[in-house]
Order: C-alpha cells, then sequence, then structure tokens
C-alpha cells in the first residue's frame, strides 16, 4: 500500500495540476458554453425563417462578447458562419407571450443561408438547416453549443393576435344582436346629425337650379373604410338623386372605386325605379395623382358648376384645394371624412361637416335600413364596453394589475 | 450657361416654370391657359400611371413569373425554386379576375367585372377589420390604461393621465348616436368637441405653417429661374402668359359681345 501511494500523489498532484490549469483559462476569460441552445420554426409568420434560442449566462452577457452562429445542410458539416451579435434582445412578446421569464432567454432570427459572414448573396432557407452556437472573446471561439436544427413553414393561425379575433367575434355578435332587435323595432332612436338633414337640403336646391351635384369618395382605394363608408352613403344620396330627377357626377381617382361606384349609382337608380336616367359617364376616373386629380376637380367646379359639393372619405393634402374652391363658385358644401388632419380645412370651408364617425354612422342615418342602425347601435354599445375597461384598465394599472393593458396589446 | 447646367436641365427648368405659370393662372379666373396646364398634367400622371402599373406590379408580380412558370422546365436548380416553378401557376386566378374586370368594355358581359369587384370588397374589408382594430382600438387603448399615480409616476404624468382619460371618453361619448345630446350627456360631449376643436386647431396651424413652406420653396425656386443662367425663364414666361391670359381673356369678351 505504501508503494502504491507516491503513484497515486503523483496522479492525484497531476489532476489538481490539469484543473489548476484549466481553472486559470476559465478565470482569465470568464465564459461559458452556450446553454440551452435550440432552433425551431419562427412562430406566427409566414414561413420563411428559423427562430434561435439560448439561455442568457451572467458570464457571457456583456457587450464585447459576441456569439457566432454556424449553419450547415447536414447534422455533421460543413459548417458556415452566419453571424456574430452581440448585446441580444431577449423579448419578443409577438414569439414568445409576455411571460417575465422571457428575459431569461436570448433570440436570434435567421432567414438566409450564407457561404461565409461575408456572403453578399445569401440564398433561403429551404430544407432543413443544422445550427450550433459559439461563444467568443473576439478573436477564438471558446466553447460551442450542440447541434440542433429546424425548418421553416408557414403558419395558417397567427397567435399573437388572438385577442383581435377574440373582440372582432364578440364585436360581431353584439351587432347581429342588435340588428335583430332593429328588426323586431325598426324604429331604433338614431341622434340628429345636421350635416346628413343638410344632404337633402342639398339635392333640392341642386335640383331647383338645374346644376348637378358633385361627388366625391375621397383620395383612398377601396381598402380603405372610409372609402367603403363613401361609397354606401353615395348609394343613398344617388337614390334621392334619381329621385329629384336631378344629376350627379363622381370623379374618382381610384379605377376599382371608380367601377364600385358605378355600380352602386346603377343599383340606386334602380331602386329609385329611373333605370332610364343612370348615366354612366358622370361616374368617371381622372387620375391618380393626386395633385392633377385635385386641378382636374376643381377646373370641374368652376366650368359646371354645381349646386352642391359633397366630399366624403379621406382625404389629404388637396382637400383645402377643392373645399375652396367649392367655397367660391358659391356650391352648398358637405364634408365627411375621419382624416384628422384634414378635418379643420373641412371645418373652415364646408357649410356641414361630418366629423370621424359620424361619415361611418351616415349611411344607417340616411336609409334607416335595420341591418345599418342594429349595426350602429352595437358600434353604441361596444363603445360603452370601451369606456368601461379604460376607466377600469386605469384604476387597476393605478393597483399594479396590468393584465387589462397586456390584453389589448398588439404586435 | 454654367458648365454645370446642362440643355436639358435649361428645358426642364423652363418646362417647370411654364407649368407653375399656367396653374397658378387659376388664381386669377379660370381661363384657356390653366385648362391647357391641368390637361397636360392630368394626361401625363394618368400615363405615367399606366406604365408605372405596368414596370411594378403587371410585368413583374404577374406576366413574368406566370410566363416562367409555364414554360421553365423542372429540373430546376434548388435554389432558384422560389421564383421559377410550377407555385406560381396560382397567378392564373388574379390574371383571371384582371380580365373579367376589362368586361366592363362591354354591355353584354359587364356582368362579369361584378365577380373581381366582389372579391375585392370582401378581401379588402376582411384584411381592413383587423388592422383597423389593431390601429384604431388596441393601439390607442393601450396608452391611455395608464397608472394615475405609483411610485415612478410624477404629478405631470397623472396630470396627463387624467386629461387623456377624460378627454378620450368625453370624444367617445360624443360619437354616441344612440343617445340624444341632453343634460349631463350634453355637457360631455361639449367637452369633447372642445377636444376636438383644440386638436383640429393644433393640426390647422401646422399644416398651414407646412404649406407656407412650400409655397416659399416654389416662390424661391421661381427666383432661382429667374437668373440668367436659365436664360430668365420665370421673367420671360411670366410676361408671355400674362399676355396669353390677357389675350384669351379680350378674345372671348368680343365673342360674348358679338353673341
Amino acid at each position: 500500500m505504501n508503494k502504491m501511494m507516491p503513484w497515486f500523489r503523483i496522479l492525484f498532484l497531476g489532476l489538481i495540476s490539469l484543473l489548476g490549469f484549466n481553472n486559470d483559462i476559465f478565470a482569465q476569460n470568464t465564459l461559458v458554453s452556450p446553454q440551452d441552445f435550440t432552433a425551431f420554426d419562427t412562430p406566427n409568420d409566414a414561413g420563411g425563417s428559423v427562430s434561435l434560442t439560448w439561455r442568457v449566462v451572467p458570464e457571457n452577457n456583456k457587450p464585447e462578447v459576441p456569439y457566432l452562429i454556424l449553419a450547415a445542410t447536414a447534422p455533421d458539416g460543413p459548417w458556415f458562419e452566419q453571424t456574430t451579435l452581440v448585446n441580444l434582445k431577449s423579448d419578443y412578446p409577438q414569439y414568445f407571450g409576455l411571460s417575465a421569464s422571457n428575459k431569461l432567454w436570448s433570440y436570434c432570427e435567421i432567414t438566409d443561408f450564407k457561404q461565409s459572414l461575408t456572403d453578399d448573396n445569401p440564398k433561403p432557407i429551404t430544407a432543413t438547416t443544422y445550427f450550433k452556437l459559439a461563444v467568443t472573446d473576439g478573436s477564438k471561439t471558446l466553447g460551442f453549443s450542440s447541434v440542433v436544427s429546424a425548418m421553416h413553414q408557414g403558419n395558417w393561425f397567427d397567435a399573437s393576435k388572438i385577442n383581435i379575433l377574440i373582440f372582432v367575434v364578440i364585436f360581431s355578435f353584439v351587432i347581429m344582436f342588435f340588428i335583430s332587435l332593429a328588426r323586431k323595432n325598426p324604429d331604433l332612436f338614431i341622434r340628429r346629425i345636421p350635416g346628413l338633414d343638410a344632404i337633402e337640403e342639398a339635392i333640392g336646391r341642386a335640383t331647383e337650379m338645374g346644376k348637378p351635384i358633385l361627388y366625391l369618395n375621397g383620395l383612398d382605394g377601396m381598402g380603405s373604410l372610409s372609402t367603403i363608408a363613401a361609397t354606401s352613403i353615395l348609394g343613398k344620396v344617388a337614390r334621392k338623386v334619381a329621385n329629384y330627377d336631378s344629376q350627379i357626377k363622381v370623379p374618382c381617382r381610384d379605377p376599382i372605386v371608380m367601377s364600385v361606384c358605378q355600380e352602386v349609382v346603377r343599383e340606386a337608380y334602380l331602386e329609385a325605379g329611373r333605370p332610364d336616367a343612370y348615366n354612366q359617364d358622370n361616374i368617371f376616373f381622372i387620375t391618380d395623382d393626386q395633385f392633377a386629380y385635385a386641378a382636374a376637380v376643381d377646373g370641374l367646379m368652376v366650368r359646371h358648376k354645381p349646386a352642391a359639393n359633397l366630399y366624403m372619405g379621406y382625404y389629404y393634402a388637396e382637400s383645402l384645394l377643392l373645399a375652396e374652391t367649392g367655397a367660391a363658385i358659391g356650391a352648398i358644401q358637405i364634408a365627411g371624412t375621419d382624416s384628422i388632419t384634414q378635418l379643420p380645412f373641412f371645418i373652415t370651408t364646408c357649410d356641414y361637416t361630418l366629423m370621424g364617425e359620424e361619415l361611418y354612422a351616415a349611411s344607417a342615418y340616411l336609409s334607416r335600413e335595420p341591418l345599418q342602425t342594429g349595426s350602429l347601435k352595437g358600434q353604441d354599445f361596444t363603445k360603452g364596453l370601451i369606456i368601461l375597461i379604460l376607466i377600469l384598465g386605469s384604476l387597476a394599472s393605478t393597483a399594479g394589475i396590468t393584465f387589462l393593458v397586456n390584453l389589448f396589446k398588439t404586435f | 450657361m454654367p458648365e454645370s447646367i446642362t440643355t436639358m436641365q435649361i428645358i426642364e427648368t423652363w418646362l417647370a416654370v411654364g407649368f407653375t405659370l399656367m396653374i397658378y393662372t387659376f388664381l386669377y379666373k379660370d381661363n384657356p391657359i390653366f385648362k391647357l396646364g391641368e390637361y397636360i398634367y392630368v394626361g401625363l400622371t394618368a400615363g405615367y400611371a399606366v406604365c408605372y402599373a405596368w414596370f411594378t406590379v403587371i410585368w413583374p408580380d404577374l406576366i413574368y413569373p406566370l410566363y416562367r412558370a409555364l414554360t421553365v422546365s423542372f429540373h430546376i436548380k434548388q435554389w432558384e425554386k422560389p421564383l421559377e416553378s410550377h407555385e406560381n401557376l396560382w397567378l392564373i386566378i388574379p390574371l383571371v379576375l384582371g380580365i373579367l374586370m376589362l368586361t366592363r368594355f362591354s354591355s353584354k358581359f359587364n356582368w362579369l367585372s361584378r365577380y373581381t369587384l366582389a372579391f375585392i370588397m370582401g378581401s379588402v374589408s376582411g384584411m381592413s377589420i383587423p388592422l383597423v382594430v389593431s390601429a384604431n382600438i388596441f393601439k390607442q387603448m393601450v396608452p391611455t390604461l395608464n397608472p394615475f399615480w405609483g411610485p415612478e409616476v410624477t404629478i405631470f404624468q397623472t396630470i396627463n393621465t387624467c386629461l387623456i382619460l377624460v378627454g378620450v371618453i368625453a370624444v367617445l361619448i360624443y360619437f354616441f348616436f344612440s343617445v340624444e345630446h341632453k343634460g349631463a350627456v350634453n355637457k360631455v360631449a361639449r367637452l369633447g368637441i372642445f377636444y376636438m376643436m383644440v386638436s383640429f386647431g393644433a393640426a390647422f396651424g401646422y399644416t398651414v405653417m407646412a404649406r407656407e413652406s412650400l409655397v416659399i420653396g416654389r416662390v424661391t425656386k421661381l427666383i432661382k429661374w429667374a437668373s440668367p443662367d436659365y436664360y430668365y425663364a420665370t421673367i420671360i414666361l411670366l410676361f408671355i402668359i400674362i399676355g396669353l391670359v390677357v389675350l384669351t381673356e379680350l378674345f372671348s369678351s368680343r365673342g360674348e359681345r358679338t353673341e
């Protein structure tokens, strides 16, 4: 036993010295290998990217410590350097929710496969790709993670927008409930909106003077809710125009809007029993350039001298050019827009202005159809609900409860 | 002519000055010179829009990928797959929808264009609703839900929170259509109008300032273009256009007298 002791001592001291040497390296660099490195398809996206996460380690969480991501098309390589990262962001609520533990993870999104760090022509990832993560001190690699793999795919459902879906579903049920209520009782109360009462007056005036009515749908395309509301109001106005045997002119900035307006006006004339009076040429396209359109409409105003100008929809910098010319020719002017920056110009130059949501309410107000009246009532109910949420949410926020605030966060 | 100014730039300058002054004649009244400027402007922009649509949408996003999808053989390189594969055959659907829109020129088949219009209306409504809910409701609500007080809340933040919350609620109540504006509701609604008018006043002043800077910019350019470097473009064209307006006025007044 005693003979064995020196050998045991030598071996023991050797091991200690080896460990001591390794400890020196870690002590010098104070870095550790990446931990819990994972790769997966980026959630809630249309495909095309792979996400990588790894645990935040205090020793590595320094600005001068770059991580190096390597990728390969096979698990055993060859490995290509993709990107170096410092100061990584770890909080991506659109992908990982609002959990406080998100801050414990670093995150990186990879969309392309590079042949080198300086590859200017990276290719999109098209097959399962393998990744490993290295931690470096800026010059040499100090440790690798395990190899992980992932393949991207498009997601049919964006879970980060679930709160919007729930709101829309609840809102739809509320609207449907009030529509059914309006069908049972068509005389639901809607407060007086002077600007809309004046439309009838304007059409009457135009008929008496034997002059046309100029109707503008705004400058946005059919993707804008203001334009949809404007075309809906156009239908009601055109029906009244047909009944009065007056004339309506609708210059359009968008060819699709023009086509929709032609259909809407044609339908209105049919409903009024005057299909023969419909003239498709009165709804026409001018140009899609903002100021060329404004110049042409101004010219139209001074040459045709319409008795009434109706500006519905969304407007930009041309609003004053249009409304000022309309005021100069002495036309009765009614505007309706939800463009906050242009509302002041319409208020100062028009006889009546429908502000914001009054534009959306106009169609229901003019038609008094149960479908639209019920919808308006449903909107009012939802507004009441929002007021309640705002009061409760502010109080809850004061008490340190962030549940309601998080409920309405969108990404 | 300084060497830095090319002949092309001189021509462009004369055109810019000419059209600017032609459009400005509208400040006097509608006249043939303004009409000429307006028609050229409208015609050019409409033509430009067609070319723009062709070169940025129809050719690169529809015709070219569809042509490749129909003609390219399938033994292509893996990397080229997203652009040049049979997957792009789905583009036939928008092509057919686009062609259906052209049936509006036919009185017999124009009903076919309604399919395209229905598709556009349905799809844009579907796409707009979540965006509007997100941008106009949720994104507005979150900054309103601030704490009234707390360890990190200053007195000014408390005042701000109260002002914002009261303003939002008052404006929302103004837009209630189911309740008549009488009594307490009327008072709150009037407060809402007050809030809106403050906001509109600020927007008005801001926009007027921006418009003034646009006028200053254009006048500065006109002054610059009146220099010998540009062959007195502004001065010469100003006299020509004023002369033309006077002439057209004289002719039109003589025509009216003859009638």
